[in-house]
């Protein structure tokens, strides 16, 4: 069934689908809807969680620790401070093991308060052991859900996985999507370190510069195997509802000189920048890349690369751009660009890729009088 | 792609009419997008929304500078927002009005949603509710289909008066 709805809505929808035993719940602008629904679910009994609301983020990612571990499927929403303030938690959870699935709306961090949309925010938990996929529309948003708890569960992963969406972009824009239910597309949870009070055992005790390193790299394998249950979980997702998706999305690549690289609703808004330019007779092309961690390998060789950034690492440089460097070997051109909510067209973008300089870094609508 | 600007006021429903259009749209077999423009806004404040509708999956997620169609739901936005800002030069007009007036030559389409609001006795709060009878001039503008216009409203909102008043604006708009 085709309704129109919001991102934060078509979230919520999938959650009821997926029916987590426990979902804890903070609000926090622009992921607020998110967990409302949940709530009205629950409240008309169409959705059986334990809902818990709780006090803080920290504690709402403490409460999907606490449950999780005893083997229930949990779920928690975020956005930009929120998503800090659990930091800590963000980090236990995974390395814990735990199969948590989190949406976090995409919003700047502050000051200076803004509530618009940036990537940041969960770029700065690259590091900690979530999965981290990006969407690009409302549909994308609830079959990255359903997906999420697939991939997390399996036990080749056993690690949490972010669902992230640009703040307003996608979290408050009314778009049609399939809301079709999903049946037994997601297996039940088998957690084999859950606690059982039948068989007492200890649990998250020191451990010794001996062993720490070989639970660290057990994490490392898992996200290494994770590509592959990626690929499958999608395969098997569109053999059963016909709508595919894969590690990036790449549009009209097969012959591009000029590739831009972007995440999120940027992404999609590129390949219109891209036919634009196609009508100029510059080859181009776009990647948008979906899933952030594991980071995808690139085919970029022999072209050039203009990669957009809503992020920044104060320092550093854009963070996917420093990455794609890292990983490929090109020399991207680096726009920094929407950060907090900027507005950016396609127009703005193809002017990026007219404008392109490899090993340049621009900052879109910083002159010399910003 | 056919792009929609609605201006409004903080609490009058402008966000309800845009996601109504985009309904009635995707019934009709296109593809649409809603989106408020989220600002410090507060009710009573002037706002804006956007629809665009299309053949295709649409993959604009900037706003709307150039619409085809601008609506006023409420007249006095106009005191204090230049609601011609960016229009098409083909561009058309639809107004909440008893009498037409002239937006600088734009085709100008006039219908008294709130005097039909009141007669229906439609209101929340007080407030004539206009984002329903609005699809009724849309729909007799050819934006979207009235069959289309109904099926969304009754999706959305149990009370009959709504597809009532949304009739009895696609009757009286005038061109």
């Amino acid at each position: 069934m085709l309704t129109v709805a919001t991102g934060n809505k078509a979230v919520a929808a999938a959650v009821k689908e997926a029916a987590p035993a426990v979902v804890a719940a903070y609000p926090i602008t622009p992921q607020t809807e998110i967990v409302e629904q949940i709530a009205e679910y629950v409240a008309a009994k169409e959705l059986k969680s334990q809902y818990i609301p709780v006090e803080s983020e920290h504690s709402a990612m403490a409460a999907c620790i606490g449950a999780s571990v005893t083997g229930a499927r949990t779920f928690t929403a975020t956005s930009s401070h929120g998503l800090h303030y659990m930091h800590e938690m963000v980090n236990w959870a995974a390395g814990a093991r735990l199969p948590i699935v989190m949406a976090n709306v995409n919003r700047a961090l502050g000051p200076g308060w803004n509530i618009w949309a940036e990537h940041t925010d969960a770029f700065q938990e690259r590091d900690t052991g979530w999965l981290q996929v990006y969407v690009g529309s409302v549909q994308e948003a609830y079959d990255a859900v359903l997906m999420a708890f697939c991939i997390a569960e399996d036990e080749r992963v056993l690690l949490p996985v972010m669902v992230n969406l640009d703040g307003f972009l996608l979290s408050h824009t009314m778009q049609p999507f399939d809301v079709t239910p999903v049946g037994d597309f997601i297996p039940p949870l088998h957690l084999p370190h859950a606690i059982d009070p039948a068989n007492p055992g200890g649990y998250g005790t020191l451990t010794g510069p001996d062993n720490y390193f070989a639970l660290r790299w057990d994490i490392e394998r898992s996200m290494r195997d994770a590509v592959s249950v990626i690929r499958e979980t999608q395969e098997r997702f569109f053999q059963r509802f016909g709508r595919r998706y894969d590690m990036v999305e790449e549009y009209r690549c097969e012959d591009a000189d000029v590739v831009v690289v972007a995440v999120g609703t940027l992404g999609r808004e590129a390949e219109v920048a891209v036919d634009l330019l196609r009508e100029e007779g510059v080859r181009a092309g776009s990647m948008r890349i979906r899933w952030l961690r594991p980071f995808p390998r690139l085919d970029l060789s022999g072209r050039d690369v203009v990669v957009i950034d809503r992020d920044y690492s104060f320092g550093f440089g854009g963070i996917l751009a420093r990455s794609i460097a890292a990983t490929t070997g090109v020399n991207p051109t680096s726009v920094i660009a929407g950060l907090g909510g900027q507005e950016v067209t396609y127009e703005d973008i193809a002017g990026f890729v007219r404008d392109r300089e490899p090993g340049k870094e621009t900052w879109f609508g910083v002159t010399n009088d910003v | 792609m056919f792009e929609v600007r609605i201006h409004s006021r903080g609490g009058q429903g402008g966000v309800t009419a845009a996601r109504l259009l985009a309904l009635a749209a995707v019934r009709d077999g296109k593809y649409a997008t809603a989106c408020p423009f989220y600002g410090a806004e507060r009710r009573g404040a002037p706002v804006v929304s956007f629809v665009r509708i299309d053949d295709r999956a649409i993959r604009v997620s900037s706003q709307i500078r150039r619409p085809d169609l601008v609506v006023v739901l409420d007249p006095s936005v106009m005191d204090v927002v230049d609601v011609l800002q960016g229009i098409k030069p083909s561009g058309r007009v639809l107004l909440n009005a008893r009498e037409p007036r002239d937006m600088a030559g734009h085709p100008v389409f006039t219908v008294d949603l709130t005097g039909i609001a009141l007669r229906e006795r439609l209101e929340v709060a007080g407030s004539p509710i206009l984002n329903t009878p609005v699809l009724g001039a849309l729909a007799k503008m050819g934006i979207i289909t009235m069959e289309s216009a109904k099926s969304a409203i009754t999706e959305m909102f149990s009370d009959p008066r709504n597809v009532s008043a949304a009739e009895a604006a696609y009757r009286e708009l005038v061109a």
